[in-house]
């Protein structure tokens, strides 16, 4: 569940978010498109708290964020821990093999064992269908083994949120249909295990056609607003 | 192997450049024709040997620079002052930088035995000075004490055959400023040194006797007796006619010991009296045993090799200890820069700028006798964290562009994750950064293997001191000269081909390329 009430940024004089408000369901799937500049990459940051915003409030996996940067430390890690983040870039850590870029924030956040944190590190590996890779280093591996990576990395601390940002930009359109089929099971209750919470996936895109392969709803940036509501209502501009 | 090959020919080389020097057919009639007897000293020296003029007009004054106005004057030419560093003058003087050495130099058999020595032109005391309120009373109540002197003198070569801890140092008012600071317990040099710098010492004491007699002597190249002869005829006459008294007595130098001077003139000049008795030694004692007072030049023996090694010993320890300093202060001094406030950056900033903008020597020079009234350090201690907080300044920055370096996105990236600053430090950013360092850091550290020989101004004998100190014994520069570098080369090489290893380890992406 994730509700946004009158979110404002800005950056020095330029206003990138302008009044957002916005509801998702638990387990559903968000495609924000819009133009490149219209505060799409910051809404996500907000989301997990990287930075913080002027005026509004963010619902999300259970945590309250208000305005002013004004969440304790403490909060914001547990916060972190539950809602994931692929990069666009991905930033997965060169100097860690595949195996530690998933198991470091559960051993160092967490304190979770070692012995804990491969077992299942390993699984969110053969999860992500990189089973084989885990002592490999991300230079060895392909794009699209890369964008495998950072959600297993995202997913590890027990994310019930997972923020994507242009997760298939750098993708062939194989790949980016098999991202997208990944995706669609993970939100789907993770490769079928009902044990599991539902995850709640927002992505955002400007390639329509992922957001087409996604299904769900499409949030539409412009100026720092979205613009259209969806048809199903989630959303009130 | 080839490498090694080629470093010790090009050492060879360098060193051929110390090599004694070219005959010359007439040394008078040269200076002669050339207008002008050029001779050398050290101003570092001082009052009242050589020193500046304090109009700041440039000009030097001293006993000795009168001495050789006269002595040019009386050989019809004008006299030329040549700065030298003193530990050097008989090296310098045998290369041809200048005719005369005429700086306090001693009679000793040392230099007997390596450059042709004019009659004298004063007789010095060796004047042992203690701490105030100090029992000791003579040099033999000294067992296991530390005492100071300088090196290449007769003092040293006094202490060096006695159960003491010899201290060399290069300037003549520190070994009294470590006396009055407890780092030392008796300092034994020249009477003219010891009144001028250590006696008037308000914690400083001199004993009235002369432990031994010497006299101070002008140098010669070995194939000038021409010169010598000129000189010695000049000095006696000037000895003779009053010209000499009336200049020490310029310089409030004449006092009873001079009276030897007309004795010691006589052509078969005896050694230095090296008599612990107390007063005055009879002029005609000579040194008995002059081995032991090095006036053989020694074989590059097995003691020898023991003393490099153990030279070398030291220049490493002061070397990793300094760099352990260097390493883990840069790093902070860098986190403050980069990640700090406002004031924690300025302080950062300014360190760095301070540090690196003034010359390590200064720095030591402070730490060691500037700050002793406050802090008293060793000389180990002072050499150590002289040098760590120098190359501090260099490693932060080092340290700090390895960091700027990375793409900010690890750091978002760690953040997203709910690693805490210092844990997306510690696990994400450093691990990274050090690797990009690892070059620059190890280029430091052989940097700072060679500037370690820095801290033999503080007193500290390590590798480079010991090979000037085995250079006099030996009279050779080219076999220490090359064990030195030998030395240096087999520290620094397998340090870079270790860190070169541990780069590679390190490794995680492969080389930039071209094309």
């Amino acid at each position: 569940m994730i509700r946004i009430r009158g979110l404002h940024k800005r950056f020095g004089e330029r206003v990138v978010l302008d009044g957002v408000d916005a509801e998702a369901e638990e387990g559903s799937i968000v495609s924000i498109v819009g133009a490149s500049g219209s505060g799409k990459s910051t809404l996500l940051r907000c989301l997990n708290g990287l930075i913080p915003f002027d005026r509004g409030t963010i619902e999300i996996a259970g945590f309250r964020l208000e305005s002013g940067g004004t969440t304790p430390a403490r909060e914001l890690t547990r916060l972190r821990a539950a809602v994931g983040m692929v990069f666009q870039d991905l930033h997965l850590f060169p100097h860690l093999t595949v195996l530690e870029n998933v198991t470091l924030a559960p051993r160092v956040v967490r304190g979770t064992p070692v012995r804990d944190a491969e077992r299942d590190g390993r699984a969110l590996l053969e999860l992500v269908g990189l089973g084989d890779r885990a002592s490999a280093r991300p230079s060895e591996l392909s794009g699209g083994q890369r964008q495998r990576v950072a959600i297993a990395r995202a997913l590890a601390q027990g994310a019930s949120v997972l923020l994507l940002d242009e997760p298939t930009s750098a993708l062939d359109p194989k790949l980016r249909k098999e991202v997208a089929m990944l995706l669609r099971d993970l939100a789907g209750g993770i490769g079928g295990d009902n044990e599991r919470e539902k995850l709640t996936l927002v992505v955002v895109t400007h390639d329509h056609g992922l957001a087409t392969d996604l299904g769900g709803v499409t949030w539409t940036f412009h100026a720092g607003r979205i613009v259209r509501p969806a048809s199903d209502g989630t959303t009130t501009a | 192997m080839r490498t090694l090959a080629v470093v010790a020919s090009v050492v060879a080389l360098v060193l051929t450049l110390f090599v004694p020097a070219v005959a010359r057919a007439d040394a008078v009639a040269d200076i002669a024709a050339r207008g002008e007897l050029r001779w050398g000293g050290d101003l570092q020296g001082g009052a009242p040997y050589v020193f500046e003029d304090e109009s700041g007009s440039g000009k030097i004054r001293g006993f000795e620079v009168e001495i050789a106005d006269a002595l040019a004057s009386r050989l019809g030419v004008r006299a030329r002052f040549v700065q030298n560093d003193w530990s050097n003058l008989v090296p310098a003087l045998e290369r041809g930088d200048f005719d005369l050495a005429l700086n306090g130099l001693e009679d000793t058999p040392d230099r007997r035995s390596r450059i042709l020595l004019g009659i004298p032109y004063f007789v010095y005391g060796e004047t042992l000075a203690v701490r105030k309120g100090s029992k000791v009373r003579s040099l033999d109540e000294l067992g296991g004490k530390r005492v100071a002197t300088l090196n290449q003198t007769v003092a040293h070569d006094l202490l060096k055959v006695r159960p003491v801890t010899v201290v060399l140092y290069e300037g003549q008012q520190e070994p009294y400023f470590d006396l009055a600071q407890g780092r030392v317990d008796a300092v034994l040099l020249d009477h003219v040194i010891a009144d001028l710098y250590g006696c008037p010492l308000k914690t400083v004491q001199c004993l009235p006797d002369d432990v031994a007699r010497g006299v101070y002597v002008a140098g010669i190249r070995k194939d000038q007796p021409e010169l010598k002869r000129a000189v010695d005829r000049h000095l006696s006459a000037m000895i003779a006619d009053g010209a000499l008294k009336a200049i020490l007595g310029r310089y409030k130098l004449w006092d009873a010991r001079q009276d030897e001077l007309a004795l010691r003139s006589a052509p078969a000049l005896p050694a230095p009296s090296a008599s612990s008795a107390v007063n005055v030694a009879p002029p005609e004692a000579s040194v008995s045993d002059t081995k032991d007072l090095g006036a053989e030049p020694r074989p590059f023996d097995t003691a020898q090799a023991m003393l490099f090694l153990e030279g070398a010993g030291v220049t490493l320890f002061i070397s990793v200890a300094s760099f352990a300093i260097a390493l883990p202060f840069g790093l902070f001094l860098a986190l403050a820069r980069i990640f700090g406030g406002t004031t924690a950056r300025v302080l950062a900033v300014s360190y760095i700028e301070v540090f690196r903008g003034t010359p390590v020597l200064l720095q030591l020079y402070i730490l060691y006798f500037g700050l002793a009234p406050v802090v008293r350090l060793g000389p180990f201690e002072a050499a150590i964290l002289g040098l760590g907080l120098n190359y501090a300044a260099y490693e932060a920055e080092v340290h700090r562009g390895a960091l700027l370096a990375l793409p900010s996105g690890q750091g978002d990236a760690a953040r997203s994750l709910g690693l805490s600053r210092l844990q997306a430090l510690r696990h994400v950013l450093l691990p990274q950064s050090f690797r990009n360092a690892l070059p620059a850091l190890t280029n430091d550290f052989v940097a700072l293997l060679k500037d370690s020989s820095l801290v033999s101004v503080i007193t500290v004998v390590e590798l480079t001191k010991r090979m000037t100190i085995a250079a006099v014994d030996l009279r050779d520069w080219v076999l220490p000269g090359l064990a030195c570098a030998g030395l240096y080369f087999a520290m620094s090489f397998p340090l870079s081909r270790l860190s070169l290893c541990l780069e590679r380890r390190l490794s995680h992406d492969s080389h930039p390329r071209l094309a």
